[in-house]
């Protein structure tokens, strides 16, 4: 990272008995708005937060422009979708229609909903529960740590995917299913990287500072190491969404996810890949579209929140 | 070493029997058994079927004879869709089609990745290191169940010269597509893995001390500086193998190409329990062997790792 002069604030004369300005403290800046300033001159992350911020607009609130509902069959459409179902804004179908006459304008925006649903409920549990085990198991450390850490191993090495997908036939396919089995995954790295973070941190003085003047060993967790993992946390957390998509939109790929009327990036791109042979290319392309950008500007805010808070890059 | 492997081996071997009766409970307690279909059967006909699947035992026995099974004759028992089939039939129609494209696909994904990283390294900041970067950004929102209808678009649908799917027993042009979707990612996350571990050995003192020498680049690079810069890639062949695994689901599924996936999800939407579990503790056991070895590898080339 290249190195920055360290921007000298405009200094007040002290022989000037006017300007009373020297008498005020500069003003402290905290951790965190160091790395906003950080975080928003880098461009691209930027651009990509306001690209997520269109995403969620448009998930949340496309709604009000649709014509058609999302299980609404366009009739006079049905059968002919190859040549009537481009999207075209008289119709009313501004992304056009699948192959059933349904209007792909109102599922895309159903499967946005769905789709950054279980990316942020999969990164919100990996971040509750992922934080507090690898907390735990690095503060106390000795055999509870080996135990719990041995754990994560073992999980971490079976296919989760096969066991995913398993949960879901057994239990039936449900979005809460699919979000019980995509949480059950979904901590095991962010615990390891907590737990790394933890060991480094209980070696500190304010730790140790904490512990002689009293604090119990749940004080200390949550009142001293918690708050001071949060940096690196919040990167994994933005870098896991993107992954909890994709995992998600690989089971609805092979029809295993969420149920009809309800669909999501990855069931719209399956059904847009499979009819690709009959010209209405508009069905792969706009889910396509939305979930490339969507994952895109993840990585991009992911990695524009690593450099402003990471660290060892400062 | 020896202890070392023992040691590894305690934590995989654990691992397959969770993985076993993990699988085992879910599909006991799932609602609805294999021979519940809209028309039941007569009692009488259900209980014969019962026996005859050992289903009617206490579901320890079950468990004890699955996987004494198992461990003992690789024997996977029937499959309960196509009651004349075996899950070992099942599987190994499957098995050597995923088996094909995905050594292929892995393959090409390391040894591809490992040169283009190396030349992205070699030549920092030049066209071939924009390219190698660019490539594995956009790798990462190119997953292969979106590279395949990607493919599918452009070599078989504009340019017609691939066929869109099938396998016709592995001929060539069947078998290139598949490849490259599996395979495209992966390369990508070892291209960029390898570039940057490349870019720091590049940067040591020793490389300094080679080039002071007056050694000539090409020596540098394959005598002095090619095994460290690879030791970071070892790690990342396991995840890369596990994905490669489970990716090949897609694959199966979107080419049609009779693979292990395609009988997966097969058997996912028709309930076949016997043969989810023996595809999943296969694959399982595949993934977890090939960490295992990927693991003693890698304190094998690094004498620093000492665990």
């Amino acid at each position: 990272m290249v190195l920055r002069p360290i921007r000298v604030e405009a200094q007040a004369d002290p022989t000037n008995v006017d300007d009373q300005s020297y008498l005020t403290a500069t003003k402290s800046r905290s951790l965190w708005a160091d790395a906003a300033r950080r975080f928003f001159r880098h461009i691209p992350s930027v651009v990509s937060l306001v690209l997520l911020v269109l995403v969620a607009l448009f998930a949340f609130t496309g709604n009000f422009f649709a014509v058609w509902t999302n299980s609404e069959v366009d009739w006079s459409v049905l059968g002919r979708v190859p040549e009537l179902g481009a999207p075209s804004l008289e119709s009313g179908h501004y992304f056009g229609t699948d192959d059933l006459g349904r209007d792909l304008f109102a599922r895309v925006v159903q499967g946005s909903q769905i789709s950054l649903m279980v990316g942020i409920v999969g990164a919100g549990i990996a971040v509750i529960v992922g934080t507090v085990y690898g907390a735990v198991a690095g503060y106390f450390g000795g055999r509870l740590d080996s135990v719990m850490m041995r754990l994560v191993d073992i999980l971490l090495s079976i296919p989760y995917m096969f066991v995913l997908i398993l949960l879901l036939v057994v239990f039936g396919r449900s979005i809460s299913m699919l979000f019980i089995g995509i949480g059950l995954i979904s901590w095991l790295d962010m615990s390891r990287i907590v737990r790394g973070q933890t060991l480094s941190l209980k070696q500190k003085e304010f730790i140790e500072a904490a512990r002689a003047s009293g604090a119990g060993h749940f004080t200390i967790i949550f009142r001293h190491i918690v708050p001071n993992l949060l940096g690196i946390v919040a990167v994994y957390a933005t870098l896991l969404v993107p992954q909890m998509i994709l995992t998600e939109s690989f089971i609805s790929f092979l029809g295993l996810g969420v149920q009809e009327p309800l669909t999501s990036w990855g069931a719209l791109i399956a059904q847009g890949a499979s009819n690709v042979m009959y010209g209405t290319l508009w069905q792969l392309l706009f889910p396509l579209g939305f979930f490339i950008v969507t994952l895109f500007s993840f990585y991009f805010v992911g990695d524009g929140l690593r450099d402003a808070l990471d660290p060892k890059d400062r | 070493m020896l202890k070392y492997i023992l040691k590894r081996l305690a934590v995989a071997i654990p691992t397959l029997l969770i993985l076993i009766i993990f699988s085992f409970i879910l599909m006991r307690v799932a609602p609805g058994g294999p021979f519940n279909s809209e028309r039941p059967l007569p009692a009488q006909v259900l209980a014969n079927i019962e026996a005859k699947y050992g289903l009617d035992q206490p579901w320890h026995i079950q468990l004890w004879e699955y996987v004494v099974g198992i461990v003992t004759r690789f024997d996977f028992g029937p499959s309960f869709a196509y009651t004349d089939r075996t899950v070992n039939d099942i599987i190994a129609q499957g098995f050597p089609v995923t088996l094909t494209y995905g050594t292929w696909s892995f393959v090409l994904a390391v040894t591809v990745g490992c040169l283009l990283g190396i030349a992205a390294a070699v030549r920092h900041n030049s066209w071939i290191d924009y390219f190698a970067v660019g490539t594995s950004i956009g790798a990462q929102v190119l997953p292969n169940f979106v590279m395949a209808p990607l493919l599918v678009i452009v070599f078989t649908l504009w340019l017609h010269w691939l066929p869109g799917g099938g396998w016709r027993g592995g001929q060539l042009p069947y078998v290139i597509m598949p490849v490259i979707a599996l395979g495209t990612s992966y390369m990508a996350s070892i291209a960029r893995i390898t570039r940057s571990s490349m870019l720091e050995v590049l940067s040591s003192n020793f490389i300094r001390t080679a080039r002071a020498k007056g050694l000539p680049s090409s020596q540098i690079i394959i005598r002095h500086a090619l095994k460290p810069a690879l030791m970071p890639l070892l790690s990342y062949l396991g995840p890369a193998f596990v994905g490669m695994v489970t990716g090949s689901v897609v694959i199966d599924v979107f080419f049609s190409t009779g693979g292990i996936g395609q009988l997966f999800t097969n058997s996912a939407f028709n309930r076949d329990y016997s043969v989810i579990m023996g595809i999943t503790i296969l694959l399982g056991a595949l993934t977890i062997t090939f960490n295992l070895v990927v693991d003693i590898l890698y304190a094998w080339v690094d004498p620093r790792i000492r665990y």
